[in-house]
Formats: structure tokens, C-alpha cells, sequence
């Protein structure tokens, strides 16, 4: 399934909604648009990946690219993903560490404190 | 004992052609159902590699997959990068993941080899016999039908 990504603005959150395969292929496409988004003044992006079919190394790389563009512009980033096979490619890579990892997005749009962090 | 192989150039996009072929010929070899995302995730992050090698070295050659189905699954990802290239694999631990001085190749060359380490028991990554290029040689158990 090719690539899709919708953006959605929910609770002053930016909200990158994507679909399909992420893989070496279509991953660019995903980097280049985290960048128009960071570029464009967002600086509390979420990434929703309950679509997302396929994940590889390239994807993964693309999203802690943008964590640590983030990070640097005093900006926050989390991840959508209830997928368990998703979840499974996060422990092993030890990335489920690294990135907030929310189970819907109105659990990572909160403004409670418990959502996304840098 | 059942062969196929595939071999093709090294572009981005066929490496979903190969993701494909090599479920395929799983699923008829009898691999689990449940071990075919793993299958598929596996032999997206060999050729992936292979395929990167290719581009980052100028290599034109085609990137070659083997599949064979004799006692288990066996599958051959084999490019022709230099030796050197292989050398360094090593997971990364989570403290080193995010850090700024991590080069975007080196990230997805570690998390990839992660990857692969975690989704395959029987997994050897070994120099070719000629010439320059290294051999990723995953194995998964079949049911005989």
C-alpha cells in the first residue's frame, strides 16, 4: 500500500496521520514532510501510525530525525501506535526508550502534562 | 529442494518487490503464518541494507536474494560492497539512539541490525566467497503440509 500522510491540528497539537508502507522507498517522503512541518512553525508534532502496514529502520530513522529536530527547536514529539507487530519493532530496537509512545491521540494531545515530551 | 532467486538493481523501490516475493515463497514453504511479518520485516531490513551499501559505494551491480525451502527457509541476501562495510554492525543501546552526533546512516544501520537480530533466531552475515560483498543468511522452521 503506498504511502499516505494527512496533517490535522488537535488540541494546538500538529497531528501527522500516516498510512501505508514506510520503508526505504517512501520514507524521504515522510522526512520531507516532518521538515515543511517543523519549517512551517510547528513545534508540538504527533505522529499517528495506527495505519502505518509496514515500519523498516529508514521509517524509524526518519521519526528520531525528527525527534532530535524537535528537540533542538524546543518542541515536542510523540507517537500514536497501539499495533502490537509496531510496538514489538519498537522494544527491540529499544526505541520504545526514546520516543513517547501514546496508545490514541487524544492520550498524546493532552495538555495535562502527561503528553508528548522533548 | 526448491530454489528462487531474484535479483535486481539497487533501487529503493524494488525493495518492495523483494519484501513481496520472499513472503510468498515463505507462505508456499510452509512458514508459520504468524512468522511471515517477521519473514517480511527481515528481508526488508537485508535487502534495505544491501541496496544502501549499493548506492553509498556507486555500485551498480544487482543486489541478489536467494530463497530455498529444502529442511527450512532459507534466505540469501548478498551484495557486493566492499568487506569493510559490514564491519561495525552492533545494536545501539538506547542512550546513544537520539544522540546529536549520531549520523542519520549509522541510526538506521544499527536499528536495522537490530532489527534483524531480534526477528531472526538463525541469522549469519558472512563475507561471499568471490570477491568483494557480504551474505546475510536468515533461516525460519516450515511445516510440511
Amino acid at each position: 500500500m503506498e504511502l499516505s500522510l494527512t496533517t490535522r491540528t488537535v488540541a494546538e497539537h500538529t497531528v501527522l496521520e500516516v498510512g501505508g508502507e514506510v520503508d526505504v522507498y517512501t520514507a524521504p517522503r515522510l522526512r520531507e514532510r516532518l521538515i515543511e512541518l517543523v519549517d512551517a512553525g510547528a513545534r508540538d508534532v504527533v505522529v499517528d501510525l495506527e495505519r502505518v502496514d509496514f515500519l523498516d529502520s529508514t521509517g524509524l530513522g526518519v521519526l528520531v530525525g525528527a525527534l532530535k529536530r524537535l528537540r533542538t527547536a524546543h518542541g515536542t514529539f510523540g507517537l500514536v501506535c497501539a499495533k502490537e507487530p509496531l510496538l514489538k519493532i519498537f522494544r527491540i530496537t529499544a526505541l520504545d526508550q526514546v520516543f513517547p509512545i501514546f496508545p490514541t491521540v487524544d492520550a498524546a494531545t493532552e495538555r495535562d502534562g502527561s503528553g508528548p515530551t522533548s | 529442494m526448491a530454489t528462487v532467486r531474484l535479483s535486481f538493481s539497487p533501487a529503493p523501490v524494488h525493495v518492495r518487490t523483494a519484501r513481496l516475493v520472499g513472503v510468498a515463497v515463505a507462505r508456499r514453504a510452509g512458514v508459520a503464518e504468524e512468522l511471515l511479518d517477521e519473514v517480511r520485516l527481515a528481508i526488508g531490513e537485508a535487502c534495505t541494507r544491501a541496496v544502501t551499501l549499493h548506492r553509498q559505494y556507486g555500485l551498480t551491480d544487482l543486489v541478489t536474494m536467494e530463497m530455498s525451502d529444502s529442511d527450512s527457509y532459507t534466505v540469501r541476501v548478498i551484495d557486493h560492497a566492499p568487506i569493510e562495510a559490514s564491519v561495525g554492525l552492533a545494536k545501539l543501546p538506547p542512550d546513544e539512539l537520539a544522540a546529536e552526533n549520531l549520523t542519520d546512516d549509522a541510526l538506521t544501520t544499527g536499528v536495522g541490525f537490530a532489527l534483524l537480530a531480534g526477528f531472526v533466531d538463525d541469522l549469519q552475515v558472512r563475507p561471499v566467497d568471490d570477491g568483494p560483498g557480504t551474505e546475510v543468511r536468515m533461516v525460519w522452521p516450515v511445516t510440511r503440509r
